[in-house]
C-alpha cells in the first residue's frame, strides 16, 4: 500500500520525448486513423503511462497489479511532429476503495514553455 | 453557427478488435503488457482470455470523435474502463461506438460516447468536447 504522503509527489522526466512523424503515423495506423497530419487525441498516453509507471514504482506500488480505471485528456493543441515533449507527473490522490487502492496521476506535457496537453489517469491496484 | 442540437444522436460506427491489431497497438503505444497478447499468460493471472488494452478501445472511440471534424478539433476526451474487451484467437470482435450531443459550448459540442461489445458496455462516462466551427 502507498503511504498518504505520496500525494502531491511530482516526477519530472529527465528526458524530453521527440515526436516524429513516424511515431504519429505508426500510432494512426495501429488504431486505423486515416489522417496522419496530427497526433490522435489519445497519442500522449504513449509518453505519460511510462512516466506514471516510473513514478508509482518509485513510490513502492506493485505495477503488475495495476489496472487502468479512468482516463481523461485536455488538449490545448494537437501534438505534431517536431514537438519535443517534457512530461511532469503528479500523484493527485490515493485512496482505498473496497480493498483496492486507487491512485490518480496528472501528467502535463510541455513543448518548451507551452502546455500542449494534460491528462489524468486513474489506476486501480488490485488487492 | 453549429448545426448540432442538444439531444441529437450521431450515427453509430463499427470498429474491429483482433489479436493482430492488439500487437500493432502494443508496438505503436509501447504498452507490451502480455495480458494483451499472450493467452496463456492472461489466463495465468485469472483473465478469461487475452483482453484489449483499455487505451486501444478508447483510441477507437477517439477515432469516432476525430471523424466529426478531425483530430485537431478534439479538445477534451475522457472515459472510464468498465469491462475488458475479451479477444479470443482468430476472432474479430466488433466494437460499436455511438454518440449523443449533451451540450453546446459556443463553437464546440460535448458528446456522450457509448462503446459496446455485443450487449456489454465497455466504456462508461465517456465524454468528448469537439470544436465544430
Amino acid at each position: 500500500m502507498l503511504s498518504p504522503d505520496i500525494v502531491g509527489r511530482t516526477f519530472v522526466g529527465a528526458n524530453s520525448f521527440p515526436v516524429t512523424q513516424e511515431s504519429i503515423t505508426e500510432f494512426c495506423r495501429a488504431i486505423g486513423e486515416p489522417d496522419f497530419s496530427v497526433a490522435p487525441p489519445t497519442f500522449s498516453i504513449k509518453i505519460t503511462l511510462a512516466e506514471s509507471e516510473t513514478l508509482l514504482k518509485d513510490s513502492g506500488l506493485d505495477w503488475n497489479r495495476v489496472v487502468h480505471g479512468e482516463q481523461r485528456f485536455e488538449i490545448n493543441r494537437p501534438i505534431i511532429a517536431g514537438d519535443s515533449l517534457r512530461c511532469s507527473s503528479t500523484i493527485e490522490g490515493a485512496r482505498m476503495v473496497a480493498g483496492n487502492e486507487i491512485v490518480s496521476v496528472r501528467s502535463d506535457l510541455h513543448h518548451e514553455s507551452e502546455l500542449v496537453a494534460s491528462s489524468w489517469s486513474t489506476l486501480v491496484v488490485r488487492a | 453557427m453549429s448545426n448540432y442540437l442538444v439531444g441529437q444522436e450521431l450515427p453509430p460506427q463499427s470498429f474491429t478488435i483482433n489479436r493482430e491489431l492488439l500487437i500493432g497497438y502494443a508496438n505503436a503505444s509501447g504498452d507490451q503488457n502480455p495480458i494483451h497478447q499472450d493467452e496463456a499468460f492472461a489466463k495465468s493471472v485469472g483473465l478469461e482470455n487475452v483482453i484489449a488494452h483499455g487505451m486501444f478501445t478508447m483510441a477507437l472511440a477517439g477515432r469516432y470523435a476525430s471523424a466529426i471534424a478531425g483530430s485537431s478539433a478534439v479538445k477534451e476526451f475522457s472515459a472510464r474502463f468498465l469491462k475488458p474487451v475479451v479477444v479470443p484467437a482468430g476472432v474479430d470482435v466488433e466494437l460499436i461506438v455511438s454518440g449523443k450531443v449533451v451540450e453546446i459550448l459556443g463553437s464546440a459540442i460535448k458528446l456522450e460516447i457509448t462503446a459496446m461489445c455485443g450487449d456489454i458496455k465497455v466504456l462508461g462516462m465517456s465524454k468528448a468536447v469537439v470544436e465544430v466551427k
